[in-house]
């Protein structure tokens, strides 16, 4: 792990992979919840980093992570959100072709996936899931579509996400779901915070 | 005290509600939003007896119109501009009792970009994760005020006779913006870093609430390609592939994937969201390195 300084008050820690990273950001958290970690206003992972803003003394923390042990993160211990989703996205066929599978095998193969939210990003409650095995990856489209609808199910890269609202977008479009992913009335007001695990289930369209 | 509310004149090109921001929601994709020029709206807020966090108008270039439909005492602040009461001159910079139903009229900025028009007991918009500030980036908050629009008002406390003041940087005629390298200088050829603090920049007409964008020399990388996303602070210099720095303000993206070559000292901040277009800009180093 590198901890990189950003401007007077954050520390970007960058790991090898996002797998590290996320099981970093789980001990931060669990940290945080004990009051073992010093204040932090936000505490951002992203695909393999994890940014520690709105910090008093972003060097001595630096010092003090680099030396922390961090456990394997057990994320099977937590339950699963799991999202319905119909698997009726315009993109089906094309996602098919790059994994060089039937459109109709889709579903199964995606839905067989354990997921887990490794960052939000792009929108408020938009969540960037990773668990598609390798070689999953998909292109986004070459065009992105300048309306997608909210609930719509995408892949992008290695990652699932879910539209939390319209809007214009470049992911493949795979299915749709009616869960509310953002909900500013709720606490929390996102469906699928970091570190959350996720199941889609196929819904009969 | 019925009636705590005022109607929207004339709206002007973008005028929002603004407090402090909501800050902390940045992992669930949460821009921080908030006034851009914090000073000016605590000291406007000040002025009339509000906390500095109350929600005030945060208006652009041409200023704004409302009619209180109730007496009210309002004070505007940030950018100098003419103030009128149903016409007649009003002061700028100090508490204005406006009777219900009068015309408050925020003229063009004299100089900046930004003035702030705070009201005794604060805009009281709906709040959205315990913030009013309307948020251009992601939606959130209410919307950008428009002609009608009506707003309610929070319950006034006695305007103090000598508020307290608060040091405004004021509008710059020259941008000087002190950096902090990193955290992806090294993704940038020692040219470009030199570039960036010893040549003239000038504040590009393209800037908004999410950044504060330059016209000048581009900045050579030294590696190209782009960087995973990671997570991004406010005053970030993020740097996209047309090799003009981009200022992360108040409604920036949580996180991005251009490299960000340096961070900018965050009360340096408040001065850029008051440089109109054209005013030149001067990055210097805040550190040795």
């Amino acid at each position: 792990m590198r901890a990189l300084e950003v401007g007077a008050r954050a520390l970007l820690l960058e790991f090898r992979d996002g797998e590290e990273a996320g099981a970093f950001h789980a001990e931060l958290l669990r940290r945080r919840a004990a009051g073992t970690l010093p204040p932090v206003r936000d505490v951002v992972p992203a695909a393999r980093t994890v940014l520690l803003d709105g910090v008093a003394d972003p060097r001595r923390l630096a010092a003090e992570v680099v030396a922390w042990e961090v456990p394997p993160p057990r994320w099977r211990a937590q339950p699963a959100v799991e999202l319905p989703v119909r698997y009726d996205g315009p993109d089906l066929a094309e996602v098919a072709a790059v994994w060089g599978v039937a459109p109709r095998e889709v579903p199964g193969i995606h839905a067989s996936a354990e997921y887990r939210v490794a960052f939000c990003g792009f929108a408020p409650g938009f969540a960037y899931l990773t668990g598609l095995p390798e070689g999953y990856a998909v292109p986004r489209r070459a065009t992105p579509r300048t309306a997608v609808p909210a609930g719509s199910v995408g892949l992008a890269g290695p990652y699932t996400g879910v539209y939390p609202r319209s809007s214009p977008g470049g992911w493949q479009l795979v299915g749709t779901t009616d869960a509310v992913l953002w909900d500013p009335a709720r606490e929390p007001a996102a469906l699928l915070a970091p570190g959350t695990r996720v199941r889609f289930v196929e819904e009969a369209g | 005290m019925t009636d705590r509310a005022f109607t929207v004149v004339r709206a002007g090109t973008l005028t929002t509600v603004q407090d402090r921001g909501r800050a902390g929601y940045a992992h669930l994709g949460v821009p921080r939003s908030g006034a851009l020029d914090p000073y000016a709206a605590s000291l406007a807020n000040r002025l009339v007896g509000n906390d500095d966090g109350a929600a005030v108008l945060e208006t652009t270039l041409v200023g704004c119109a409302v009619r209180p439909q109730c007496a009210v005492t309002v004070a505007v602040g940030g950018a100098p501009c003419p103030v009128t009461v149903d016409g007649r001159p009003a002061p700028w910079g100090a508490a204005v009792r406006v009777p219900a139903g009068a015309l408050l009229d925020v003229g063009s900025a004299v100089r900046g970009l930004r003035s702030y028009v705070a009201f005794a007991g604060g805009v009281a918009a709906e709040a959205v994760l315990g913030s009013r500030s309307t948020d251009l980036l992601s939606g959130l908050g209410p919307a950008a005020l428009a002609d009608g629009t009506v707003l309610a008002l929070g319950a006034p406390r006695p305007v103090p006779a000598r508020p307290e003041g608060v040091p405004w940087p004021g509008v710059p005629d020259e941008l000087v913006l002190r950096v902090r390298w990193g955290p992806r200088d090294d993704w940038f050829t020692s040219g470009a870093l030199r570039t960036l603090t010893s040549r003239r920049y000038r504040v590009s007409a393209a800037s908004n609430r999410i950044g504060l964008r330059v016209e000048g020399p581009p900045l050579e990388r030294a590696r190209a390609g782009e960087l995973p996303s990671e997570g991004m602070v406010l005053g970030a210099v993020q740097v996209p592939p047309d090799g003009l720095p981009v200022v992360f303000l108040a409604d920036h993206p949580t996180t991005g994937g251009y490299p960000v070559v340096a961070v900018v000292h965050e009360p340096d901040l408040a001065a850029a969201a008051q440089a109109p277009p054209g005013t030149p800009v001067r990055f210097t180093g805040a550190d040795a390195r």
